[in-house]
């Protein structure tokens, strides 16, 4: 088995409290993370993912165990050793102004340079390196403050690529980005794990992301050990669930997403196939109404061969343009009561 | 990194250029610190002075090498020191509004001094002239000792609460508790004591002697080096505690030296010329807008030099003739400082540590 780049051995995270009062948020944790691999670490809010990250990037002591580095205890690391095995983007946007993008991914070269600081050609060369391989070579003389969201989190990820560590830690990288953003943040993260054989663990909360890109999920709750696994064998054994379910929330195992329960309002069968059927029922079940099979429901909508709707309740019969119609037309039938079982 | 800063931001003969005309001006303002005062002394005279030869008027030897070049060099100093104080406060708390007064330093300078004026002072009123504080070895004392008690306070606080946000209002509210204090020892002092006492508060570079320079000048020498010892890790912490910890910097030790090297800044210039307002906070935004960078590879010589020249012009200012040779420095700092802050804001639109 390949040797892993980082692992935990009974550790134990979580907060000191004054008067020697102790907030343990997990322990007798034991993990490994594998060059080349991608991380996702999923729980809820408080489930100490945060905590967890700050205490193998030894921001924070552990309460109880050790982090091992390949061989090497944490503990036993100094700080400028630690800056050459992991580097690390937090949460929380950095805020500093009259520097540019170029010096601010230099500053992942900090581990390396002299005692001044000052940049060697190969300094410079891995800057430009890391510059090209996020994608951000146009913002190189651009004010860091000046960014949008998502330019900054590169930018930060970029620091990370030119401190050249096997190990990065990013502590929910894609809070506050949009959808595009997100998938090229994480694709950006999954080909640094693929060609330069890093090690990549990163919090989110994007479940649907974490199971298109992770090569593993740790899994975090509130009073539960820490699960782990295949994206897809945790959809299938339902630890997805366990981790997320509460009563207003399941884990749709067919979608791999999250569905809330509205409360029912009434019975809907629909007729019809194609984009608008499939369409027509997310609205549906937006709405509240039950989609049923035919002969289970009064109201039926089927799909004409002009794309337009028609709803036919007991003997009446409407025809609707768009969905948002279809809508209209059902708020003002009673379905509740007039639904046979 | 300031190679890349240079090359990519700042335009390097730009800021080389700006560190050469800040230069220029110190060398302006020290020769018209010199030359200008209440006595008129021709400029060929004074070159005759300098030189090591008898001036036409023997008084004015005097006044040359025993007030007005000791003078110019604790200006000089004096803005140096309290601007990479400032610089060195200001990043290591991440709060632009950090300065000199703000850590209670300068305040235990004042308790120092005040303990020492208002009451260990055997007769009544000895004090009362200014040129018996100017001679006497023990206000100097006396204010370390006050410094350096509330700076091993800080420090031994800093070494127990990580925060520097913490440190920085722990700061505050014992400046506010060591000015109280203060006060109370005014109320029950002598007039004349009192007089004294807030005639030191009002500060002052003409009060450091030659002997008093050979101390002064190593000391602040001493903090200065210290402080260029420490760019790398600063630019560092312009990240936050956590990526620079991750950059590989060893955050608690530099807390800590920080927070000595500020404090030595501060406590050696408190002590020899009274709590100087305003430099501090002052000086490193202005080098900072000037130079328009955030690397203290740039900053730090920066806000030295700026140091300089702005002591030593308001230096000038509170010496201009017709003000009788001595305006209160404090007087001028505030009025020149405030502005210069106001300005920065009003162009940036912001006020900020980077």
């Amino acid at each position: 088995m390949r040797s892993a780049s980082l692992h935990t051995s009974d550790l134990s995270i979580g907060y000191k409290l004054s008067h020697g009062a102790v907030n343990l948020l997990h322990q007798h944790i034991n993990l490994q993370l594998y060059p080349g691999e991608v991380i996702c670490l999923l729980g809820p809010n408080g489930s100490g993912k945060s905590t967890l990250i700050r205490t193998l990037a030894g921001f924070q002591k552990p309460l109880a165990g050790k982090v091992f580095f390949g061989n090497d205890d944490l503990s036993m690391i100094t700080p400028a050793q630690l800056a050459r095995r992991v580097s690390v983007v937090l949460t929380g946007q950095v805020e500093i102004a009259n520097t540019n993008v170029f010096s601010m991914v230099a500053y992942g070269r900090t581990p390396f340079t002299g005692f001044m600081g000052r940049l060697q050609p190969e300094d410079r060369a891995i800057v430009h390196q890391a510059l090209e391989q996020t994608g951000i070579k146009n913002l190189t003389n651009r004010k860091f403050d000046e960014l949008s969201d998502g330019e900054k989190q590169k930018v930060m990820i970029a620091k990370s690529l030119a401190q050249q560590t096997p190990l990065i830690f990013l502590d929910e990288p894609t809070a506050f980005l949009d959808f595009p953003a997100r998938v090229e943040i994480l694709k950006l993260l999954r080909q640094a794990a693929r060609s330069a054989g890093k090690a990549i663990l990163l919090s989110t909360h994007d479940l649907t992301l974490a199971i298109r890109f992770a090569d593993s999920i740790w899994m975090m709750g509130k009073e539960k050990p820490i699960a782990t696994g295949t994206p897809e064998d945790m959809v299938l054994n339902g630890e997805f669930g366990n981790y997320f379910d509460n009563p207003q929330v399941t884990f749709d195992r067919f979608s791999g997403t999250f569905t809330f329960e509205a409360e029912k309002i009434g019975k809907v069968a629909v007729a019809g196939s194609g984009l608008h059927r499939i369409w027509l029922e997310k609205a549906l079940e937006r709405k509240g109404y039950h989609v049923v099979q035919e002969t289970k429901s009064d109201c039926h909508i089927s799909i004409s061969e002009n794309q337009h709707f028609v709803v036919d309740f007991i003997n009446k019969k409407w025809i609707a343009e768009d969905i948002s119609e279809v809508l209209d037309i059902l708020k003002n039938l009673d379905l509740s009561s007039k639904t046979k079982d | 990194m300031t190679h890349a800063a240079a090359k990519y931001q700042i335009h390097p003969h730009n800021a080389v250029f700006k560190l050469l005309l800040l230069s220029l001006l110190i060398v302006i303002f020290f020769v018209l610190n010199i030359t200008i005062g209440s006595v008129m002394i021709p400029p060929g005279e004074i070159v005759r002075i300098l030189t090591g030869h008898a001036a036409t008027h023997p008084a004015w030897e005097g006044i040359v090498l025993s007030a007005r070049l000791p003078q110019a060099l604790t200006a000089m100093f004096a803005g140096a020191a309290l601007g990479v104080a400032g610089l060195i406060m200001q990043t290591l708390f991440r709060n632009p509004l950090a300065g000199p007064s703000v850590l209670g330093i300068s305040s235990g300078a004042s308790l120092g001094v005040a303990v020492m004026m208002l009451f260990i002072t055997m007769p009544a009123g000895k004090f009362i002239s200014i040129s018996h504080v100017t001679g006497n070895f023990g206000v100097v004392v006396a204010a370390f000792a006050g410094a350096f008690g509330v700076l091993l306070l800080i420090m031994a606080l800093a070494a127990r609460f990580r925060s520097p946000a913490t440190i920085l209002i722990i700061g505050i509210m014992i400046a506010y508790a060591v000015t109280a204090i203060v006060g109370i020892l005014q109320f029950y002092s002598l007039k004349e004591d009192l007089q004294a006492f807030v005639i030191w508060g009002l500060g002052s570079f003409a009060n450091v002697s030659w002997q008093q320079l050979a101390f002064f000048i190593p000391l602040l020498i001493i903090g200065i080096v210290l402080a260029l010892l420490m760019i790398k890790p600063l630019n560092a912490l312009l990240l936050g505690e956590n990526y620079a910890r991750n950059l590989g910097v060893n955050t608690r030790r530099i807390s800590l030296l920080a927070i000595f090297t500020s404090g030595l800044l501060i406590a050696v210039v408190t002590a020899y010329c009274g709590p100087i307002a305003f430099l501090g906070l002052a000086v490193p935004h202005f080098s900072r807008a000037l130079l328009r960078s955030s690397d203290h590879l740039l900053v730090m010589p920066g806000t030295l030099l700026s140091g300089m020249a702005l002591a030593l012009f308001c230096n000038l200012i509170a010496r201009l003739p017709g003000f009788d040779g001595a305006l209160p420095i404090n007087a001028i700092t505030s009025l020149i400082g405030a502005p210069v802050v106001v300005w920065i804001i009003l162009r940036r639109n912001q006020i900020s540590v980077s």
